[in-house]
């Protein structure tokens, strides 16, 4: 266990070339995010939210700046190095679920499981955390053959089977109607107060973002 | 794991994959059909060579193995038989009918002395000049009945004397000065069958006719009946390589359009795999194991489709071909196979590997 922030952004930047034009999607961001905290951010399209994502979660490399993510520079890092980092340091939801459509539920949890090199059924904490999910009796289908909501509970369950460091949701219940966001959100909120679950989501909704510990706004590429 | 992600991405897919496995049974089929052809019409010429019951085989000079139309004076079918432990000795002439059968002149009485003769299932030997036996092979497959006028066989018309067991020599026999006269070469056979009072004294015969016939190719049976190999039969290797050339390129080609499909269809989930820490190494894994099963269930299938274009081959064409089943060529014939649809899964494999992952995770 490291003391201090699990995230520790200074003055991060990226800049990346659409055809001919450079875009600057980060001018300097600066965060802290504590281990067990759940962050909200918000602002509107090209603010930067999906960049900052995008480089938390090693899927692309920053531009300038530091940016500590549980102990590990991310500047600097070779394209393997990032996607070791993937494996078990950060878990992802997306907004459109994003299950791999020929596998069961389960498969899709196991998947990331082999991908991270980890073997031996689920642990009995993990069982539990399905439970919560909901998803005990429905782990046996096909991502065609559940709701969108038990597709999104899947996609969390995904996130966390190899206990990431964080977990990054970008806007979660974006293809969802009321009550499902609803579920989602609260399932959210459980697995940070139950497990301690360090959380970053990037939501459009404000009522989405109020679930969390505090909402962090993004306007032109720095935090509010 | 990963074999069940490939097992439920090719079960997606089911005509795809379906239409990829048959596409490469084709070429394992092809290659088998070709392979199994060469191996048992060379089989059952060696096979119907050794049926002769001879020791030693006198050929002209610069004959090939498949090339019998070279010929050499009978006179010497005499100075051989004057040699010690020569039991019996004849001479025999071909020639060709068509592209896969030959027409052998035979002295019926001497011949009878190699072996104890024909064994006929309806009619018997030679009545007169003008008569033809064929064997029940090529009766079947022509419908001929004993006591039929034949016609075709060296542009003049026989009268079929009789039918005997295949296995021996030829399909078509006529008497042996019929054919000198008619194809001039009164005087003159293409090889000679010699039968020893001992077998196991074959190389000392041999040597000893080597110093009498110097030019002329002399061999024992055992020798002769091993050199119908593929590599005797003038470019015939070449054309299978050039079968199997085309083989790899079909597999190259139906699995690069099958995975290139797949990848493109597939671009999101490949995005997702990276997302969870999928190396490229382990999309490419994907991909080429993948690529592996379609080769496997198409050369299984394309085994199995060989065994039919056997049948249609031996039991139902009756075009004097023979296909064999040659197993070596299930592993030789898979390989290839492999190696082309391999080929056809690096580029579609490569891109995917190299997929970056936010632009696939927001490929719509």
């Amino acid at each position: 266990m490291i003391d201090g922030p699990i995230i520790s952004i200074r003055d991060l930047r990226k800049t990346y070339r659409a055809g001919e034009v450079e875009v600057h999607a980060l001018r300097g961001v600066n965060l802290d995010i504590q281990r067990g905290e759940f962050v909200s951010i918000v602002g509107p399209s090209g603010s930067g939210k999906s960049t900052l994502f995008h480089i938390v979660g090693g899927l692309t490399p920053p531009t300038a700046g530091s940016i500590q993510l549980d102990g590990h520079n991310l500047l600097g890092l070779t394209d393997a190095q990032r996607t070791e980092l993937r494996k078990t340091t950060v878990g992802f939801v997306f907004q459109k679920y994003n299950l791999l459509p020929t596998l069961t539920a389960r498969d899709n949890i196991e998947i990331a499981r082999h991908i991270a090199h980890q073997q031996g059924p689920l642990d009995a904490k993990f069982a539990d955390v399905l439970k919560l999910l909901g998803l005990t009796g429905r782990l046996g289908h096909k991502p065609r053959a559940l709701s969108g909501g038990e597709q999104q509970r899947v996609a969390i369950a995904r996130a966390i089977v190899n206990h990431p460091a964080i977990l990054l949701a970008d806007e979660p219940t974006g293809n969802l109607d009321t009550e499902n966001s609803t579920v989602v959100l609260g399932l959210l909120r459980d697995l940070n107060q139950r497990l301690g679950q360090t959380i970053l989501m990037i939501t459009h909704n404000p009522e989405a973002a109020a679930y969390g510990h505090r909402t962090v706004r993004m306007r032109d590429g720095r935090i509010e | 794991m990963i074999n069940k992600l490939v097992v439920e991405n090719l079960k997606h897919r089911p005509l795809r994959t379906l239409l990829s496995i048959v596409a490469i049974s084709i070429q394992v089929t092809m290659v088998l059909t070709l392979v199994g052809l060469s191996a048992g019409m060379l089989d059952e010429q060696a096979r119907r060579a050794r049926g002769v019951g001879a020791d030693i085989i006198i050929r002209s000079p610069s004959s090939s193995v498949i090339n019998t139309s070279l010929n050499m004076p009978a006179g010497i079918v005499g100075l051989v038989k004057s040699q010690p432990h020569v039991a019996a000795a004849t001479g025999v002439l071909t020639q060709a009918t068509d592209l896969l059968n030959y027409t052998t002149g035979m002295d019926l009485e001497q011949f009878d002395k190699l072996n104890g003769g024909f064994r006929f299932v309806a009619g018997g030997p030679f009545q007169g000049p003008d008569d033809v036996l064929v064997d029940s092979y090529y009766a079947a497959q022509h419908k001929y009945h004993v006591g039929e006028t034949v016609t075709g066989i060296v542009n003049r018309s026989w009268r079929l004397a009789g039918i005997y067991e295949p296995g021996m020599l030829a399909r078509l026999v006529v008497p042996l000065k019929t054919l000198q006269n008619i194809t001039a070469n009164t005087g003159k056979v293409s090889m000679i069958y010699v039968k020893l009072d001992d077998s196991a004294r074959t190389d000392e015969v041999i040597a000893e006719l080597e110093q009498k016939l110097s030019t002329y190719q002399i061999r024992s049976m055992q020798e002769y009946t091993a050199l119908f190999s593929v590599n005797s039969v003038p470019m015939l290797k070449e054309f299978i390589y050039v079968v199997i050339a085309l083989g790899v390129l079909v597999g190259f080609l139906v699995v690069f359009l099958s995975m290139y499909t797949a990848v493109l269809e597939r671009t999101r989930e490949i995005g997702v795999l990276k997302a969870l820490g999928a190396s490229p190494g382990y999309v490419l894994n994907i991909l080429l194991r993948e690529t592996a099963l379609l080769a496997v269930a198409g050369s299984i299938l394309g085994i199995l489709l060989s065994y039919a274009t056997r049948y249609a081959i031996n039991d139902v064409i009756h075009g004097s071909l023979i296909q064999a089943i040659v197993y070596i060529w299930w592993l030789i014939a898979a390989a290839i196979a492999l190696v082309g649809a391999l080929l056809g899964a690096i580029y579609p494999g490569l891109k995917a590997a190299r997929q970056d992952a936010i632009e696939a995770l927001s490929y719509d």
